[in-house]
Order: C-alpha cells, then structure tokens, then sequence
C-alpha cells in the first residue's frame, strides 16, 4: 500500500487531572515564585533537592525544610544543539544535573551556555528566574541556571 | 529454598516468536501486526489458545494515544469463551513475571506472554517524558535522548567509559544483527567511522541511540507435563527478579545499576556460568553499567542477537531478551544464559531472568 493511501488522523490523548503538590513539594514550588530554594532533610541529615515527602534513598520521612542556592555545581550535563520544540530554552543549551549549595542531591534543569566548550562537570552555576511578575510556583519559574561570573 | 527470587516451580519457555521488527508499520493495526505471532509462538508447538490457562501482556497506551488499547489487542488471541487474561503497562518481560508468579502459585500450568508497541506513531521524545516526575522533571520536557546523554557524560566523567566504547558496542551489535533476519539495522560499520557520526544530543552521538522499532513479541511458558512434551529441550527459568530505583534522577549515581546488581544477586546469576547475556540497554552506554552490575566477564557473548540496538520495539524489546537467550539455549548454542530488561529513565528499574538448558 502506497504511503498516500493510508488514512491518517489526529488524536490527542489527554489526562487533565488537577493535582495537590502537598507540603514538601508544594513549599518548594512556592518557593521557586519567591526565587528562592529550599530542600528537605533527609535519612542522616542529608538535603534532599528537589524534595520529596520520603528520603528517595531509605523511603523515610524527611524532616524540616532547609534554604539551599542559588548557586551550585554542575554534576552532569548535555549538550544540546537543536532544541525540541518543548525545551525551556530555544537556542542551544545544555541540560544538566545541578547540585545546589547546601544539598546532597541534584536537580535537572537547562544551563544557558555560549557554547559546550564553556561548560564543564563541577562547573558553578547560579539560578536565573523569570520575573516576578511571571512566576507560577512551577519549574519553569526558574528560566535557566547561568554559569556563575557571568559567561552566558 | 531460601531466597525469594529462586523458582520453587519450574517454568519452561517453551515457545518464542517475534515480528518483524521496521521503522514504521502503518498497514496494520496492534491486533492485526499480532496476529501472525500469536499465531506462529502458539505453532511452534502445535497448540492453540485453548491450551493455556492464562494470558498476559505488555504494552502502553500512550503510545497508541488511546486508553485501554490492550483490549484491542487480544482479537490477536480471540477470547471467548471468557478466559483468565491480565495486562501490565509495562514491557512484556513484566507482563512474563506476572505469569511466573501465578505458576509460582500453582494456578496455571501454561501461559501465553506477549507485548506490542509501534513506536513510530507519536514522537517518542515527547512520549517518554510522561514517565517522568510529573512536578520536577516532565514540565521540563526533557527528552529521552538528553537523560540518557546526561547518564553516559557520567559515565566519562567517572572514567567508567569512553565516546569509543560506545562506539564499538554499537558496532559489534548491529554487525551481530547481520545474522539475525527480524533485527532492523543490520550492517558491519567499524567503530572509528561510527564515530564521524554528529552529536545528537552530546556526548551521544547518532550510533550510540537505539532505531525506533515498531514490533511485537510472544512466549509460551510451560510447568510439569507440558514443559516436556512441548519441547525436546526445555528451558527452564531458574532464577528471577526485578528491582526499582528512585524515581528522583538526580538523587541516583547514574553510572551504576544498584537495582540490576540486587535482582541479580535475588536471581542467582553467580551460582553457575554465564554463557550469553541478552540485555535491554537501548543506549550503548547503558549496556556496561548492567554488565557491570551483573558481575559479567569477558567470557560473556552480549547480545548476540544484535540487542536493543539493532531493534528497539518499545514494551516489546525486554520481552524479546528472554526469548533470544531461551532460543540459543534451545539450539545448543548455550547452556546459561542471562536476559535482562529495562524500564523507565536511565535504567531506572531492571529485570533479571536466569534460563537454563535441560
């Protein structure tokens, strides 16, 4: 069968559930329409960033919210040339694995970059907010991590 | 016995078919691309649906874009009378736990597994971040390549690997393909020109990211009489277990496979020799973290099918790994064998099966 004889049609399959984000990652959210970062302390005292209700690591529960950032290092990262259309940013950036000041674990989010010879794993970064007047109390309150200096 | 994971029951596989596996099928619908495998795994031993006692499998809706598609499917077996049939969206190798467990119980003395995914109707890009954090990472959209970028960068970083590992594990797979008629890409390119290749999302580059395969897979599993009169050689699962990681991308170390190491630890994998080891990494990279945790040494023939990277079935490409390593035990080719799958994020949780030869 030849391609021009197959019938196609659109469908677009969608789950619109409203959801609570609750008191650890609800505050973390708030936090980010603030401009700032908090974590959770986890199993042997360790910063969860971002927080879950449970230490990701022993499933315990964590205890007090603790002020983490804005800067950090990168852990890991990726370089991507050719944003997909969803990406937070639309020029070439990296994604990355970025471990906030003060916390033991990493959060994902995109790095703003010149290029991938700017960048490197232990690298520092700092947080890059949207403007107040914009910010939801989601992730995309926070518009990018910058290298730290200035470089993007 | 006294770990949890050893079979207290034997179950054999006892039949083993796949589709061919193509970039794209847009002729046929789930049902009708199934039809012709339920058709030959039930052949293969000369038996049909009424024969076995239940009935499970694998697959995702959102692949398809529509809810309970699973139901569809099952005009490939035709089910009526009613019978015991259950569903996992997961890959088919979950769907085959599901079955082991009930024989496990002593509730079925035979079962048909089988999985399905066309991987090509959506963009798999955009499909795959909805098995991510819904609050931290899915708004992001970040894409299955850029995570599993963001892996193998960790893993050169730790000085576990290099761009030309990657490159010669991609190699060796598809030119192992070459001998594998239902793989997709099949050719013998050496690892210095593979690695020519652009950066898709950097340091992976286009060699080093599984084919998207549309496709699909079934078992027939087997306990007691059956297992014997439905094959000269059976081949029995002697060890089984899957395990899962955090959820949290940035809480794991991502060059390591805790999860891997603790199923196959609960499996048995060292209680004997390995002969050959199916696994499920769909990214180059990702197949010397699981040989890792699987305490593999070079002895070990991996993927002599071609693996994940010579086609990449979504749901049905872990399921495929336990019928290639019973299929070469079943043709003396090996004695032990070890097939493993993957599900979500840079491996995020893992599967090991250990098959044995009469």
């Amino acid at each position: 069968m030849a391609e021009s004889e197959v019938l196609h049609a659109e469908h677009r399959l969608e789950y619109p559930y409203a959801r609570s984000t609750g008191p650890i990652i609800g505050a973390f959210l708030t936090a980010l329409r603030e401009g700032r970062f908090v974590g959770a302390t986890g199993s042997e005292g360790k910063v969860i960033v971002p927080p879950t209700e449970y230490d990701p690591l022993t499933g315990d529960d964590v205890g007090e919210l603790v002020e983490v950032g804005p800067g950090g290092v990168i852990d890991s990262w990726a370089w991507v040339s050719h944003p997909l259309r969803k990406h937070p940013l639309q020029v070439p950036f990296a994604w990355a694995l970025v471990r906030l000041d003060g916390a033991d674990t990493a959060m994902l989010h995109a790095v703003a970059a010149p290029g991938p010879e700017a960048l490197a794993t232990g690298a520092r970064v700092t947080a890059k907010f949207c403007p107040e007047a914009e910010r939801v109390g989601s992730m995309a309150d926070l518009e990018s991590f910058v290298l730290e200096g200035g470089a993007a | 016995m006294s770990a949890a994971g050893r079979t207290v029951r034997p179950v054999s596989i006892a039949s083993f078919a796949q589709s061919q596996n193509v970039r794209k099928d847009n002729e046929r619908n789930e049902a009708e691309g199934l039809q012709p495998v339920i058709a030959e795994v039930f052949a293969n031993v000369g038996i049909t649906k009424d024969d076995v006692d239940f009935i499970c499998s694998g697959s995702t809706d959102y692949l398809i874009g529509g809810p309970f598609s699973f139901v569809m499917a099952l005009d490939a077996v035709g089910v009526w009378p009613p019978r015991a049939e259950s569903h996992v969206e997961m890959d088919g190798a979950w769907a085959l736990y599901e079955a082991w467990v009930l024989f496990q119980e002593g509730e079925i003395d035979a079962a048909l597994v089988y999985a399905f995914g066309r991987s090509s109707l959506g963009d798999l890009n955009e499909i795959l971040t909805l098995q991510l954090d819904p609050y931290y990472e899915a708004p992001l959209w970040p894409d299955i390549v850029s995570l599993n970028a963001l892996q193998a960068r960790a893993m050169i970083d730790a000085g576990k690997a290099t761009e030309a590992d990657f490159a010669a594990i991609a190699s060796r797979s598809r030119r192992d393909a070459l001998s594998n008629p239902k793989a997709q890409v099949r050719h013998d390119v050496a690892p210095d020109v593979l690695l020519e290749d652009d950066y898709v999302v950097a340091p992976l580059r286009r060699h080093a990211l599984p084919p998207i395969t549309d496709g699909a897979a079934a078992i027939v599993l087997a306990a007691g009489d059956k297992a014997l009169q439905w094959s000269e050689r059976p081949v029995w699962i002697t060890g089984f277990d899957h395990r899962m990681e955090t959820h949290s991308l940035g809480a794991r170390d991502l060059t390591v496979s805790p999860s891997t190491a603790k199923a196959a630890e609960v499996a048995g994998v060292a209680d004997g020799n390995v002969d050959i080891a199916e696994i499920h990494a769909p990214f180059a990279h990702q197949e010397l973290i699981i040989a890792e945790a699987l305490g593999l040494d070079d002895s070990v023939a991996v993927n002599p099918s071609g693996g994940p990277l010579a086609a990449n079935p979504l749901m049905s490409a872990g399921l495929i790994r336990i019928g290639e390593a019973a299929s070469r035990i079943r043709a003396g080719q090996a004695d032990r064998a070890v097939a493993h799958a993957t599900s979500g994020p840079c491996l995020q949780q893992n599967l090991v099966c250990v098959l044995e030869g009469a």
